[in-house]
């Protein structure tokens, strides 16, 4: 049942990519507005490249997600998937995973963004993704449980970021802290306990949100 | 194909402050159908959703096959299939794409899909992105769906609304053949003469009351 639900998100996101190129350029012209807020400040720059790499990524975010639920709404299309029956907690992770992966792309897409802007560069790539991964993963899994609680209200839009972000800010300080420690430089070590940190909370998220989805769209 | 019946007790549903259904009660014999008329807004269409576990009832039961369809809604909607206002379907995928995702969803083989696109009429846009259908297209797609789903209990709630002559046509076909099936039918309509000549009896609906259950052919002479 995950393999058909997931298989669906992804068929769908292959159809309507054009949006995420639209999410794209929305990402990195927020990270290309911070930039001039900052000004020519190098060293300012390359401090705060972390967190406005984070901030575009979650302002990207809402789109995306508040998206991943427009197409199930369109036709009533999702209840079409319950009344098969389907398992709502497929039906959930099978969503999550597709945003997860698609905000790993963005994420990814937006490095090199960053990198130009705020000179910001680092050799350790392979920390930077899984931080990328792991942080995509803390947005996806409340973001996705939120979308749907969102999606059917009118004020959805403004709804889904004042909801989802107050329950993200300690996956997002990790993200934050992870990747400016692999930016700057990290001679304390201390970026693994904020992976770590991370890894737990998108834990608590993807069983949390697994199991209250089911209440969510069928009470 | 077991038979399956639909015992209603006393279901109600309100919207607000107002009740869509009144607490209606009534049975349906298995392997039977059943047309349901009533002006728009007497509670058809809430009715359907009710028993296809889409709404749940503010108060009264209502059973499929003796399954609650609050307590056991999956059971329910194993056995039941409902052709509804909204078709359920994706815009942005191709027919053949959207039974895939049902066939996919029910664990059945994706086999059978292009067979039920001849039979709805749709084989030659298969392919077509739904997005590009008109209203009655979309109608023959969602029967499609049904088919594939091989209920034993089928809830249409406008079956012949959007289509042309040739849809009409289709339409009886397809119940004729659910019918031979064994399947329980419930239809909501307002082609009252038409549906008589299928149903084996009716229930008239009015602002969420039964107001007249019987024979179909006394309804299609009202």
């Amino acid at each position: 049942m995950l393999t058909a639900a997931l298989r669906k998100e992804l068929l769908l996101q292959w159809r309507t990519r054009s949006q995420m190129m639209a999410v794209f350029v929305f990402g990195a012209t927020s990270l290309l507005l911070f930039s001039f807020a900052i000004g020519p400040n190098a060293e300012m720059l390359r401090t705060f490249s972390s967190g406005f790499l984070w901030l575009g990524l979650l302002l990207s975010s809402t789109l995306t997600l508040a998206e991943s639920f427009h197409t199930e709404m369109e036709n009533r299309a999702f209840e079409g998937l319950l009344l098969l029956p389907s398992d709502a907690r497929a039906l959930y992770y099978g969503k999550a995973i597709a945003n997860w992966l698609q905000l790993t792309l963005l994420g990814c897409a937006l490095v090199p963004v960053m990198v130009i802007l705020y000179d910001a560069g680092t050799t350790a790539l392979l920390k930077l993704l899984v931080i990328i991964m792991l942080g995509a993963a803390g947005l996806s899994a409340p973001g996705t449980l939120y979308a749907g609680i969102t999606s059917q209200v009118k004020a959805k839009q403004m709804l889904l970021p004042l909801l989802l972000f107050p329950l993200i800010v300690p996956a997002l300080l990790a993200s934050v802290k992870a990747t400016s420690l692999v930016i700057l430089g990290d001679p304390m070590g201390q970026s693994k306990a904020w992976i770590t940190l991370l890894g737990a909370f998108d834990l608590i998220y993807w069983s949390l949100c697994g199991l209250l989805f089911g209440r969510v769209v069928e009470d | 194909m077991t038979d399956v019946s639909i015992d209603v007790q006393g279901v109600a549903r309100r919207y607000g402050r107002r009740w869509a259904l009144a607490g209606v009660t009534f049975g349906v014999p298995a392997g039977t159908v059943v047309m349901v008329a009533g002006r728009n807004g007497a509670g058809k269409s809430t009715l359907f959703r009710v028993l296809a576990t889409a709404i749940r009832p503010d108060r009264g039961t209502a059973t499929i096959g003796g399954f609650d369809v609050v307590k056991h809604r999956q059971d329910v909607r194993r056995m039941t299939a409902i052709l509804s206002h909204a078709n359920y379907l994706y815009d942005a995928l191709s027919a053949k794409e959207n039974l895939h995702i049902v066939a996919d969803h029910l664990g059945v083989s994706r086999g059978g899909v292009m067979g039920i696109l001849e039979q709805v009429g749709l084989a030659s846009r298969a392919d077509d992105v739904v997005a590009t259908f008109s209203a009655g297209m979309r109608k023959r797609l969602s029967f499609g769906r049904i088919l594939l789903q091989d209920p034993k209990v089928v809830l249409l709630d406008e079956p012949y609304g959007a289509l042309d002559p040739a849809g009409f046509d289709l339409v009886d076909e397809v119940i004729r053949e659910l019918k031979r099936r064994g399947a329980t039918i419930m239809m909501a309509t307002h082609q009252w003469e038409r549906s008589a000549a299928l149903s084996d009896a009716a229930l008239v609906l009015e602002a969420g009351k039964i107001v007249f259950e019987g024979p179909a052919d006394q309804v299609a002479s009202c």
